[in-house]
């Protein structure tokens, strides 16, 4: 819990990882290019006091994660995300074992979510079955750019993508955690589409779709496409950093979620080991839309509330103290929210 | 002494400057994607470089081959050698270009018919920013217009040669859209006019159109001069014609 001038903040970090990047695991260029790029996006986003050195970066174990993400105990629970990448990595990137047991030693704290691949077919369809008693899964990671033989990604709207979700709703997975990396196939297209999160969405409502990194590098899509579905969310790994690079950018993403999808939908998350969280928590809850920026209502406490741990907890089933909850916000389940505050006549002759 | 010769590199330089970043939409030499130009006699090897090994393949491809084009067109160049370096698909690309291959021989399986229609999402979402940007500029300089009446704001409306609505018109050139004074400013993608009720959604969606790709521009020349030390004096400020959105980089982030 963080606690900042008498308000206190349930935080749910709802993206993390425990990856091994480092060159023994690399089974290829493509291994130390993949954790290459991930290190620029860090010290490009960080703040200096926050940057680590490239060696300390490229694994963290279990006892360092559990200091880095639990720290002066700001936040209370995290949930694994894990990126297979079996083409780059010997053993994977996402370590799977390592965070189990890890999950296991803190079930308070940690929630392990595994992922899946439709183009491993009918056997990947016996693992999610397996993976889901073993880890006892309330929520999937898909990364749509993973790379698999002759394929260079795929989409959740492929066929037997569709069997896997079956399996989801069957198993009560609900949680479909997508990261939309780029895509390859077919290259005729931009890579970044969000198109397929839309009709899985709709065919699938019973299931939620979280869309990491709220649809970057393609906001607008995913804006429009989230707004006409209710079980499309937002999650903020790699948009929090901007926080602090680039404030007012971070404003704008954030005021566009807010009006396109609402508070509800929207989930914190530092994508460690990328960032950690404690910093990120502090800086949103400091955190205030630019004043000039007319076209967005100020943030207010409690949607910073949700937006720090409320909305993932509810997605979990995860306690929260009572006196720390808040009710829904009652929006419109489809459309924009706040229409009023769009209007930039309104919101500038409020004197704001 | 005096150079009497014409200055190839310059030229090539120059010539380059017409490459867009379709995604971006900026020139590659403004956003410091020319790694170097080396010119031997007639022949000339241009090295580009990306912000990421995994920025998308088909928009490196784009610039790569545009380059290549456009290099070819330099009068006293007889032989192009443009590479891309250090990408994930660096060899598939650098063989393709190597070999005058187009597209769908260099990506084979990985290609369908052609990259036109990307090329023309991204013609038409540079479009949309600039459309974006001319009325937001308009709405924050009247306080009683509303967005509903943006539906209603012709070119002739727009204040006359500042760099929002030149970029404006070259847009819509490049979209065949009309550029008369009596046009409608807010069009739909095909081209149409809203109503009055409809025009604040469209206004707002092509908002996040422009928050999308100015964060993005933004985004990545930061990642391209922190991949390479160095590269952010090649790069040139983001223009004029979007003066909206002054964000500020802190300084000691970049190693």
């Amino acid at each position: 819990m963080y606690t900042k001038d008498g308000e206190k903040y349930h935080v749910v970090d709802a993206h993390i990882a425990l990856w091994d990047g480092r060159p023994e695991n690399q089974r290829n260029v493509h291994g130390k290019q993949f954790i290459d790029c991930f290190y620029d996006y860090h010290r490009n986003l960080s703040p200096e006091s926050e940057t680590w050195g490239y060696e300390e970066y490229l694994y963290q174990g279990g006892e360092r994660l559990m200091r880095d993400v639990f720290v002066d105990g700001i936040v209370d629970h995290a949930i694994f995300q894990p990126a297979r990448l079996a083409e780059f990595y010997h053993r994977g990137f996402g370590q799977t074992d390592e965070a189990w047991a890890l999950t296991q030693a803190h079930p308070d704290k940690l929630t392990y979510n595994h992922y899946w691949d439709s183009r491993d077919g009918e056997n990947g369809l016996d693992q999610l079955r397996a993976d889901a008693e073993r880890f006892g899964l309330k929520g999937v990671k898909l990364y749509t750019a993973d790379w698999h033989g002759e394929s260079r990604g795929w989409k959740l709207d492929d066929p037997m993508a569709y069997r896997y979700f079956e399996v989801c709703q069957e198993l009560g997975i609900t949680n479909i955690h997508v990261h939309k990396g780029p895509t390859i196939r077919p290259l005729d297209r931009d890579a970044f589409d969000v198109a397929d999160v839309d009709h899985a969405a709709t065919d699938f409502p019973d299931l939620t779709f979280v869309v990491e990194h709220c649809g970057l590098p393609r906001l607008e899509d995913f804006c429009w496409i989230a707004t006409q579905e209710p079980n499309v969310y937002a999650g903020l790994a790699v948009a929090m950093p901007f926080i602090h690079t680039r404030p007012r950018y971070f404003a704008q993403i954030i005021g566009e979620l807010l009006y396109w999808i609402g508070e509800d939908r929207i989930l914190f998350s530092s994508d460690y080991a990328l960032w950690t969280p404690k910093w990120l928590v502090e800086r949103f809850v400091d955190f205030q839309i630019p004043e000039d920026l007319t076209e967005y209502a100020p943030l207010t406490t409690a949607q910073k509330k949700k937006v720090l741990g409320l909305n993932a907890a509810r997605l979990y089933d995860l306690p929260v103290p009572a006196e720390l909850r808040l009710p829904e916000a009652g929006e419109t389940a489809t459309g924009p929210r706040q229409p009023e505050a769009a209007d930039l006549a309104v919101a500038g002759g409020s004197g704001r | 002494m005096t150079a009497v010769l014409p200055d190839l590199a310059a030229e090539v330089r120059s010539a380059l400057g017409a490459v867009v970043d379709p995604e971006l939409d900026e020139p590659i030499t403004d956003l410091g994607f020319v790694r170097s130009v080396a010119v031997d006699g007639g022949t000339v090897e241009v090295h580009l470089r990306l912000p990421t090994s995994f920025c998308a393949p088909n928009f490196a491809w784009l610039m790569a081959s545009d380059a290549r084009v456009a290099v070819a067109a330099v009068p006293g160049v007889d032989r192009v050698v443009v590479a891309l370096d250090d990408h994930h698909d660096s060899d598939l690309i650098n063989r393709g270009l190597a070999a005058g291959a187009d597209y769908r021989t260099t990506f084979a399986h990985e290609a369908e018919e052609s990259l036109d229609e990307l090329r023309a999402t991204f013609t038409r979402k540079a479009h949309t920013a600039a459309m974006e940007r001319a009325l937001t500029a308009l709405l924050r300089a009247d306080p009683s217009l509303t967005e509903a009446d943006t539906a209603g704001i012709t070119l002739a409306d727009l204040p006359a040669g500042t760099p929002t609505t030149t970029a404006l018109l070259r847009r819509r050139v490049a979209l065949g859209l009309p550029v008369d004074g009596a046009a409608r400013v807010l069009v739909r993608d095909d081209g149409s006019p809203p109503e009055p009720v409809q025009a604040p959604m469209l206004l707002r969606r092509a908002r996040s159109v422009r928050i999308s790709v100015d964060g993005n521009a933004h985004f990545c020349r930061g990642l391209l001069a922190t991949r390479y030390p160095g590269a952010e004096a090649d790069q040139v400020p983001r223009p004029e014609d979007r003066p909206l959105l002054p964000l500020t980089v802190s300084k000691g982030t970049h190693p």
